[in-house]
């Protein structure tokens, strides 16, 4: 999450000091993602010696206001210019923990995806839930809000998605080698059998 | 009879429904205890085969289970005759089926009402409610379009409005977005979720992550039996709480 470019995004509205930066922040993504203040002042420290954020001195009651500067305006058009890299995908913590299960004897990977489906479809109640009930509130200010969820959700469906299909496979496959492999592992799913399954992780 | 009083709509206890016999007998369901609340929305989840479909069946009085119980508002429907049960299922028992399962040559305002008067309701009141229910589906304008003058989402919604005419207390949903986008699916939902905020009890089948979502409770079934079951927090300000930190 571009923490950076967040905040100068935000500084473009109008000046501003650490503490509101942080509430503005949390406002508009429904506190998904919790900022805290340590980050947004270092932060700070490090657009204004990168000449992107000047400090504008103090609002009287003590608080540093920072304002954008012009070359910052440019790097926050550049940011909403550009799309999200995809070359370098985030560590994806079930994608690592499935690939390893099904490579290795002794795990239960059906336990696995069962465990991990009720966590996700329990999420997708919540994100459910909370999107109903923004919703019903019919405030123009929760735009933002209901975007972040419905991402939330779509990620979350995707995940399920997925672990039918790691599911399908898997069961596909034990059949498989349950008729022609004599390197069954426990899961009934050899290394060179379980690669099918690795790619789609990998994709 | 029922043990958990009145407020179980739908109770269906150690139900087991075995299709065929002896060595080519096939278990569609086994041992099943599950039990819907007034107002509580539960799907169920499970891959083909799963017994989705089969426990439906069983808890509309549509089929009978090999062994076991169902009750709907504690009546026990192994204890009804086939007339009884017809008439339990006209007034207490909504359906929604994939294909809608519409009659074309009747108006939408007429399909909705048919329940009604089959059950001996007076013709303009049936109407008065069939209006009422095209009316919380948000289609009160199509109540004299035939069947072919409507989209598919319109077809659902009516066939929908047929599940909830007359206060039904008991809604089954088998798959009712099946052949809908995904805009015309969300207003399905909306409108089960609907009906369960209002005092209904709801079961819905699906295979569909993001609609199972909608519900308080998603019950999983693998090879006829519940193996697990996702009760929503339900406190929105939490869901960020203990996450993130």
């Amino acid at each position: 999450m571009s923490i950076r470019h967040s905040l100068l995004a935000l500084l473009q509205d109008q000046p501003r000091y650490g503490y509101q930066l942080r509430v503005e922040f949390e406002n508009r993504t429904g506190s998904t993602w919790p900022l805290n203040i340590g980050q947004v002042y270092t932060t700070l420290d490090r657009l204004e010696r990168d000449g992107l954020v000047s400090k504008d001195g103090s609002d009287g009651e003590g608080h540093v206001v920072y304002s954008i500067t012009a070359a910052g305006k440019a790097e926050v058009q550049n940011w909403f210019a550009a799309p999200v890299e995809r070359n370098n995908p985030p560590r994806n913590e079930l994608a690592i923990k499935l690939a390893l299960a099904v490579t290795l004897p002794g795990v239960d990977v059906q336990a696995i995806i069962q465990a991990q489906r009720v966590a996700s479809i329990r999420a997708l109640q919540d994100y459910t839930k909370a999107r109903r009930d923004t919703a019903a509130n019919q405030r123009a200010a929760d735009t933002a809000w209901l975007l972040v969820l419905d991402s939330l959700i779509f990620q979350t469906e995707a995940e399920v998605r997925w672990l039918d299909l790691c599911e399908a496979r898997m069961l596909q496959q034990a059949q498989a080698a349950g008729q022609a492999s004599p390197r069954k592992s426990s899961n009934g799913v050899t290394v060179e059998e379980a690669a099918p399954l690795i790619a789609d992780i990998r994709r | 009879m029922s043990v958990q009083g009145p407020q179980q709509v739908l109770e269906l206890a150690r139900v087991s429904r075995t299709f065929g016999e002896g060595a080519t007998a096939v278990a569609a369901l086994r041992e099943i205890d599950l039990s819907i609340r007034a107002g509580e929305f539960v799907a169920v989840m499970g891959p083909s085969g799963s017994g989705k479909s089969s426990l439906l069946a069983l808890a509309g009085g549509l089929d009978r289970p090999t062994s076991g119980g169902v009750f709907v508002e504690s009546t026990p429907l192994g204890g009804l005759g086939l007339n009884e049960l017809a008439r339990l299922r006209r007034r207490a028992v909504g359906y929604v089926f994939q294909d809608f399962n519409l009659v074309p040559t009747l108006t939408a305002a007429e399909n909705v009402a048919l329940p009604l008067e089959l059950d001996g309701t007076a013709t303009r009141k049936a109407q008065r409610q069939a209006l009422d229910a095209l009316r919380q589906v948000g289609i009160p304008e199509l109540a004299d379009r035939f069947m072919d003058q409507m989209s598919g989402g319109q077809q659902q919604r009516v066939a929908i409005a047929r599940a909830i005419v007359g206060d039904r207390r008991l809604i089954l949903a088998d798959e009712p977005t099946g052949a809908l986008d995904s805009t015309t699916g969300h207003g399905v939902m909306e409108v089960l979720r609907g009906r369960a905020d209002a005092g209904a009890a709801v079961m819905l089948v699906t295979h569909e992550a993001r609609h199972a979502a909608w519900a308080d409770r998603v019950v999983f079934l693998r090879d006829g039996r519940i193996v697990d079951q996702a009760v929503a927090m339900h406190d929105p300000a939490m869901l960020f709480a203990q996450a993130g930190n």
